[in-house]
């Protein structure tokens, strides 16, 4: 609090309301459990005990059934036991669906491995469903002969009505090829819980834990791992902490008492190098990535932004970060937001702007301001299926070309493209020193599929990632003059309002190279239309090498680029172990490309470009080096690709080479 | 300007020669926007910041090549977006004087959603708003302030559509700063300006101006040396609302608004007459005064609103602060071993 001169006060927003006092509205005493209550010990023989490479597992319930904290603790704990793994949430568009509708379902998938896991895996082999429609929207991800999973006490005819069931799954038949646990989890769950005398819907909320119970004993998991996430994530509320413990147990309990479980599982330890770890998802990570860059460059981070699917999160995380000195601007609109921050830019922080699709296309005018006034800026674009508003909650990679070509006039920017949930760090952390070390906006593409989707993320120190020099005019500099350039790298030099000896002006109408008047003049149009295009080539000169899985040359190149890496690759190394004459490159740096491209490409007989587009970068390739055997893949489903239908398609370009 | 974040100010004394630009004015002869510039030249050094802390955003129009003709730091926007950029500039760096240079095309239209929301948030810069009622640039169309049924290019039979008041506009967004000026008179210009520069939050400073090519004499009802005197009243903080050629006429509160009286008329005396209060910060009469318009009531100049608030790259300023102290996470290795880690 501070006095104005006006005499008015200004409080602090409360930071530390509890938020889920309201949400949570249990009426209860603290408890304690039963004197005379045991935890039950371990099984003692578990005869059917599978060593597993790697389990893809999917919890889906309605929205309210807690699927996303169940995955979460899921994850987390199998992170514990050391395996590798990834993650996607499978989010409804609407906030909450109406209960026990498809339109509801709320899911959660991971992947956990003892070999390297590169995406969040095709079809389970483990689903837990809450409810009927649960099941019935996701009975087309479970392999065949998978557990299912589901809550027994869901399954009636207002229930079949609502999820477009006329008979009953569970008794027609149609469910023969899985092995099916049908379990009375919100009896059971009730029972379990009677001493704490909870209202009926704090009771139910539980059923979630029940569930992980069961998973618990599948895996073979300690309890006392879930207990300890517990006491760490309900702190202050230790009915809550109880309550779960107790539905843990029971579930537990029953999947070991009732033995529905054939096999249970195990998966080893993955031989992950040494380190810190953490789980990130792509969002997270990109925000962390900023942050450390501006920490690197010692310019102060300045978001302007405005909320859109499925890119907010950003904006949401880099908001808690006011002790880093982090500027975020929640601006009026879209234009607002890229606006802003090319005046944050202009004044010296390193700015960002953070959107989805629709909102690219509202960025496009003052994307050309940028490029002709030569300011750093990176431009995020959580892609989602379009066009127009198209599917907001779904992954596409459809923003390719615009992003490369979708402004007016000759406007080349930087377009790189980030491949996996934890490379959105390295990602962001490059877009914003190639950015600022070239003076010239980035667009850096992610996607809704890695954005939300999360995976191990061996923590890096600060120190240790590359400096990022910005080329910053020294105050009274004699020689400076707004368009004088670096004779190398063709960029400007950046100066500060707020120098000594160097007011300048910039803006959107044509300059003159080097003393940076207003120009009209058409040789000086041409010249800065050259150097324009130019300083974003040479960028190439500073990127590493194209890198390749597999032998140089082959039968087969198979390329990709962004949030497709996890499939692709695993499609890829599959084939490579069979024997098969294929590699990958899968690309990041798209505008400008790695100066070896073409050297990779010629060493195939075919290409396939694969991307979940109608065939953009294919487009682009053949456009740059037109003179290779391009084939493409595609798929325009709001879906991610799966290993299967990628192998199979490679099968068949090399059968048919 | 708050303690920490004042803007520095110069050691040296500053004059006009100190922002003179070697750019060539290219405005139309006799254009206001010469007048404005002159103004602009006078109220910059007597501010006293330092040179260098000047900086001036502009969108697009003829208002917006001011940039280009004063020597401070300068960014030419694009259209509409003068009133977003600066926010990030302000923002970004709040030692700085940020001056926008924008028109009634430009901020009532195509950037009316940047304006009413920097206004709103009360970002610490001062806006010039060049209103002409009309697109200089584009030679000739009519713009939101033009007055309904004007002939323009683009109307003509007499534009049908309501036009924005700006000062009205402002308020309604909250406005903590509204002044305005005419173009003739760059004494009371400059004073505006100065009074718009030391007010912290968005001071909104509107200059009817002459568009001698596509609409002169569009404010000549209130600028004529005849005219003025009845046409336009000045408004001065604590002093009561007097105008006219020999000082006769005030304005006073009646029971349904304000009313213009004859002093000496009906028994009506100086003591009568409403005392400006531009601090106060009930906007009720502050309203009323930008609404006046011809031929009911003089048209008000002067500062007509300078209420205090919080400004928003202040607060800004202050959470930061409040962070750095209170938080864990000092820099991003903190911030990446936060939460669940574990070793393998
Ligand atoms: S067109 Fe009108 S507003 Fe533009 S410079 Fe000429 S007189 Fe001024």
């Amino acid at each position: 609090m501070r006095l104005k001169k006006g005499g008015y006060e200004i409080f602090h927003s409360p930071f530390f309301v509890n938020k889920y006092e309201k949400i949570f509205p249990l009426k209860i005493k603290r408890i304690t459990l039963p004197k005379n209550f045991k935890h039950k010990k371990m099984a003692k023989n578990k005869n059917n005990v599978v060593t597993k490479e790697d389990v893809v597992v999917k919890f889906v319930g309605d929205s309210g059934d807690g699927m996303q904290l169940t995955g979460n603790l899921f994850s987390d704990t199998a992170a514990l036991e050391g395996n590798d793994l990834a993650n996607f949430p499978d989010y409804p568009a609407e906030i909450r669906g109406p209960l026990n509708t498809i339109a509801g379902v709320s899911g959660f998938q991971v992947h956990i491995g003892h070999k390297r896991v590169y995406s969040s895996g095709d079809m389970c082999d483990v689903l837990v469903a809450m409810n009927p429609a649960s099941l019935k929207s996701n009975l087309k991800w479970a392999k065949k002969g998978a557990t299912i999973i589901t809550d027994l006490d869901t399954y009636n005819e207002k229930a079949f009505e609502k999820s477009g069931y006329t008979i009953n799954p569970l008794q027609d038949g149609s469910l023969s090829d899985y092995n099916i646990i049908q379990a009375p989890i919100t009896t059971l769950n009730k029972e379990a819980l009677k001493s704490l005398n909870l209202d009926n819907k704090a009771v139910d909320k539980s059923r979630n834990m029940f569930a992980l119970g069961m998973m618990y004993f599948m895996f073979n998991w300690k309890q006392d791992k879930a207990f300890d996430f517990f006491a760490k994530k309900f702190k202050k509320k230790p009915n809550i902490i109880e309550a779960n413990k107790l539905s843990l147990m029971a579930g537990y309990n029953y999947a070991e008492t009732v033995e529905a479980m054939s096999v249970t599982y195990n998966v080893p330890a993955a031989a992950l190098d040494k380190g810190r770890y953490r789980n990130i998802s792509g969002n997270i990570a990109t925000a962390w990535g900023f942050l450390a860059a501006a920490e690197r460059s010692g310019r102060p981070l300045f978001l302007g932004s405005y909320p859109i699917t499925p890119a907010t999160e950003i904006l949401m995380e880099l908001s808690k970060y006011k002790s880093l000195g982090a500027k975020v601007f929640q601006a009026e609109d879209e234009i607002a937001g890229i606006c802003s921050a090319i005046g944050a830019s202009f004044a010296g922080s390193m700015a960002l702007t953070t959107t989805s699709g629709p909102g690219l296309s509202l960025k496009s005018e003052a994307m050309g301001l940028a490029v002709i006034t030569e300011l750093p800026l990176v431009i995020v674009n959580v892609q989602r299926g379009g066009p127009s508003t198209g599917l907001p909650t779904k992954s596409e990679q459809s923003d390719l070309m615009q992003s490369l070509y979708g402004r007016n006039g000759e406007c080349p920017l930087i377009v790189m493209a980030a491949s996996s949930p934890s490379d959105c760090f390295y990602s962001a952390f490059e877009s914003a020193k190639l950015s600022m070390e070239h003076m010239t906006p980035v667009i850096l593409l992610t996607d809704g599929y890695i954005g939300q989707g999360s995976e191990l993320f061996r923590i890096p120190k600060v120190n240790s990632l590359p400096t990022i020099t910005p080329p910053i005019a020294m105050a009274n500099d004699p020689d400076y003059k707004p368009f004088n350039r670096d004779p190398k790298t063709l960029v400007r030099k950046w100066a500060l309002p707020g120098t000594e000896g160097l007011r300048h002006r910039v803006g959107g109408l044509e300059k003159e190279n080097g003393i940076g008047n207003v120009s009209m003049d058409p040789a000086n149009h041409q010249l800065m239309t050259d150097l324009r295009f130019n300083k974003v080539m040479k960028v190439a000169d500073s990127l590493p090498n194209q890198e390749l899985l597999g032998e140089a040359e082959g039968d087969l190149l198979v390329v990709s680029w962004g949030g497709t890496y996890g499939a692709v690759h695993t499609a890829v190394e599959d084939l490579i172990k069979e024997g098969k004459k294929v590699s990958h490159a899968h690309f990041k740096y798209i505008m400008p490309m790695p100066k070896n491209t073409e050297t990779i490409l010629s060493n195939f007989k075919q290409i396939v470009v694969c991307e979940l587009n109608s065939g953009q970068f294919v487009q682009y390739l053949k456009m740059n080096f037109p003179k290779y055997n391009y084939s493409q893949f595609n798929k325009v489903q709001g879906l991610p690709f799966v290993v299967s239908e990628l192998s199979d398609k490679f099968n068949q370009i090399l059968k048919e080479i | 300007m708050q303690e920490n974040f004042t803007v520095e100010r110069s050691r040296n004394p500053l004059t006009k020669n100190d922002f003179v630009s070697d750019q060539m004015v290219k405005w139309c002869p006799g254009c206001g926007g010469h007048a404005i510039l002159a103004s602009v030249a006078n109220v910059f050094p007597k501010i006293g910041y330092k040179k260098e802390n000047f900086c001036m955003v502009s969108g697009i129009g003829c208002s917006s090549r001011f940039p280009y003709y004063v020597n401070t730091y300068g960014f030419h926007g694009i259209h509409g977006r003068a009133n977003a950029i600066a926010t990030g500039v302000k923002v970004a760096n709040p030692h700085l004087s940020v001056w926008i240079a924008t028109g009634d095309g430009d901020s009532m239209a195509i950037g009316g959603n940047h304006f009413i929301h920097i206004i709103r948030r009360n970002v610490d810069v001062n806006i010039m708003l060049f209103n002409n009622q009309i697109y200089g640039l584009t030679k000739g169309q009519y713009s939101p302030t033009s007055p309904m049924g004007s002939v323009t290019k683009t109307s003509p039979q007499g534009t049908i559509e309501h036009p924005f008041n700006p000062g009205e506009l402002v308020l309604g967004a909250q406005g903590t700063f509204f002044a305005r000026a005419v173009d003739t008179n760059v004494k009371i210009m400059t004073e505006v300006m100065f009074e718009a520069a030391k007010h912290d939050g968005t001071s909104v400073v509107e200059i009817l101006e002459n568009c001698v090519i596509y609409n002169d004499n569009a404010h000549t009802a209130i600028t004529s040396k005849d005219l003025r005197e009845d046409n336009q009243i000045h408004l001065k903080n604590g002093e009561p609302m007097i105008f006219g050629k020999n000082n006769e006429k005030g304005i006073r509160l009646g029971q349904m608004g304000l009313e213009v009286v004859v002093i000496g008329e009906n028994g009506i005396t100086e003591e009568d007459l409403l005392v400006h209060d531009q601090y106060s910060q009930d906007p009720g009469i502050h309203l009323m005064l930008a609404k006046m318009t011809l031929p009911y009531y003089p048209v008000a100049m002067g500062v007509i609103r300078s209420a205090m608030f919080s400004t928003y790259d202040d607060l800004v300023e202050e959470q930061i602060k409040y962070a750095k102290a209170n938080s864990t996470i000092k820099n991003v290795d903190d911030l990446l071993n936060s939460g669940d880690t574990w070793e393998i």
